[in-house]
This record gives C-alpha cells, sequence and structure tokens, in this order.
C-alpha cells in the first residue's frame, strides 16, 4: 500500500493524515513535499496522524526527522498523534520518542501548541 | 517455494523495485519457516535495509550491477545473504545513529536497525562489493523441543 496523506485545519493547527508506507521513495518524498506546502502556506503549526502508518523504513524514519527540523528551522512545530505499536517501537530503538512530541489524543495535541 | 531445498538465490536489478521485492520475498520465508509476526517483521525489515544499502550505497543505481539475495535455512538459523557489486564501504564510518550529535540525521540508521532485530549481522566490504549477511535463530516450537531434550 502506497502512502496517502490528507490535510485538514483544526484551530490554526494543520492536521495531516497519513496512511499506508513511509518507505525509500514515493512515501518518504509525499511526505517531504506536504509539509514543505503547509510551510510554503505559511501554517507553522502541524500534527502528523500516523494512526494509518502501517510501515516505515529507515528512509521513512529519516523523513521524520527531515519534517520536524525542517518546521522548527521555519519557526514551527510539528508534533506526531496515534502511532502504531510498530512505529511506536522504532522510534524507541532509535531515541527518537525523546526527540519528537508524541500525542495520543487529537484535541490534547492540538491545545498542546502555544 | 525453493526453501524447502534449504536454499534460494535471486538476482536482481539496482532499483526501488528490487527493494520491495527483497522484503517482500523475505516476509514470505520467514512467515513459511514458522517466525512469530513480529520477527517476520524484523527479518523483512533488515532485509530492506540491507537491500536499500546494496541498491542505493552499494551499486548506487546502476543499472550494470546486480545485487545477490540469497535465504538459507541450515540447522535452526535463517542465513540472509546479500551481495552488491560497488567499491564496498569503510566500516569505521558507521555512524552510532543514538549518539546525540546524531540524533536529528536524516540517515545513518539502516545498519542500526538490521543489528537491533537480527542476532547476527556482517559486513565483509570488499573493492568489487559488499557482503552482508544477516541470521535469525529459529526459535519456533521445534527448536524449543529440540533445546529442552538435550
Amino acid at each position: 500500500m502506497t502512502m496517502k496523506v490528507s490535510s485538514r485545519q483544526v484551530d490554526g493547527v494543520t492536521i495531516v493524515d497519513c496512511s499506508g508506507r513511509i518507505t525509500l521513495g514515493e512515501g518518504s518524498v509525499i511526505l517531504r513535499d506536504t509539509v514543505r506546502d503547509i510551510l510554503a502556506k505559511g501554517n507553522k503549526k502541524i500534527v502528523l496522524n500516523l494512526q494509518n502508518v502501517n510501515y516505515i523504513d529507515s528512509s521513512g524514519i529519516g523523513e521524520l526527522v527531515s519534517a520536524f527540523t525542517t518546521t522548527k528551522n521555519q519557526g514551527g512545530e510539528l508534533k506526531l498523534l496515534n502511532l502504531t505499536k510498530k512505529v511506536n517501537d522504532l522510534l524507541q530503538i532509535t531515541k527518537l520518542y525523546t526527540v519528537f512530541d508524541v500525542k495520543d489524543d487529537e484535541a490534547a495535541a492540538v491545545k498542546s501548541f502555544k | 517455494m525453493a526453501m524447502t531445498e534449504q536454499r534460494v538465490s535471486y538476482t536482481l536489478d539496482s532499483s526501488l523495485e528490487t527493494i520491495d521485492n527483497a522484503e517482500e520475498k523475505a516476509t514470505i520465508i520467514a512467515t513459511e519457516l514458522g517466525f512469530p509476526e513480529d520477527e517476520v517483521m524484523q527479518i523483512s525489515m533488515a532485509v530492506r535495509e540491507g537491500a536499500v544499502n546494496a541498491v542505493l550505497h552499494g551499486n548506487a543505481y546502476a543499472e550494470d550491477k546486480k545485487v545477490m539475495l540469497t535465504f538459507e535455512r541450515i540447522g535452526d538459523d535463517l542465513i540472509i545473504t546479500i551481495r552488491d557489486q560497488g567499491t564496498g564501504m569503510d566500516l569505521n564510518k558507521i555512524p552510532n545513529p543514538l549518539a546525540p550529535e546524531n540524533l536529528l540525521k536524516t540517515s545513518g540508521r539502516g545498519i542500526f536497525l538490521m543489528r537491533s532485530f537480527m542476532d547476527v549481522v556482517e559486513i565483509r566490504p570488499s573493492k568489487t562489493g559488499t557482503e552482508l549477511k544477516l541470521i535469525k535463530h529459529v526459535r519456533g516450537p521445534s527448536a524449543g523441543a529440540k533445546e529442552a531434550s538435550q
């Protein structure tokens, strides 16, 4: 299953609902382009909803890091929402769980932005 | 499935399709060998990362270079070998992705993930290519029974 994304606005926060696989190639490119477009429109509060992301490889992890740092470098914030066990385990193994702000409730995620 | 013969080999192009193909074959073979679901995922992900390294860093997508993928069942081990035809690599330059200065790097986690998921990871670089060997011990009911009887 390839990666699919759709974006929506909730109280000034852009929520990106992702599904499928974030892997080398199309999945990583779609995520990169999506975050780039959101930032280009001036939206700097971003939540990646990964509830339906069932697989991610090291390239996909790298793309999440890239999205995080790109957003931060532009004065914004990017948070992760609803990690599956597989993705959660990967972020724990790679110690990235300590880097990302990970939420499991959408309303709380939206409220958490400054 | 040729794994009934205990060994199966593939020669694959240096393409993105090869990476998905290698992952898919690993999933099928690990499942057939009776690995539990979480270990099947670990094996398939390790093979995917190995294939990524072979296609991208080893062969650099060169059309005239191939990736050789072999699955072997020897005793209680699943042994997976991935060879590329690149110019090798410097093992001393493999970064530690958990080091604070590397945490926010966007690459360099593939070998770390392989080592996290497999029981043995051996990398043998040479000027004519790199050979990666991944080993996972079968810990299914039959392996457990064998250990218990010893």
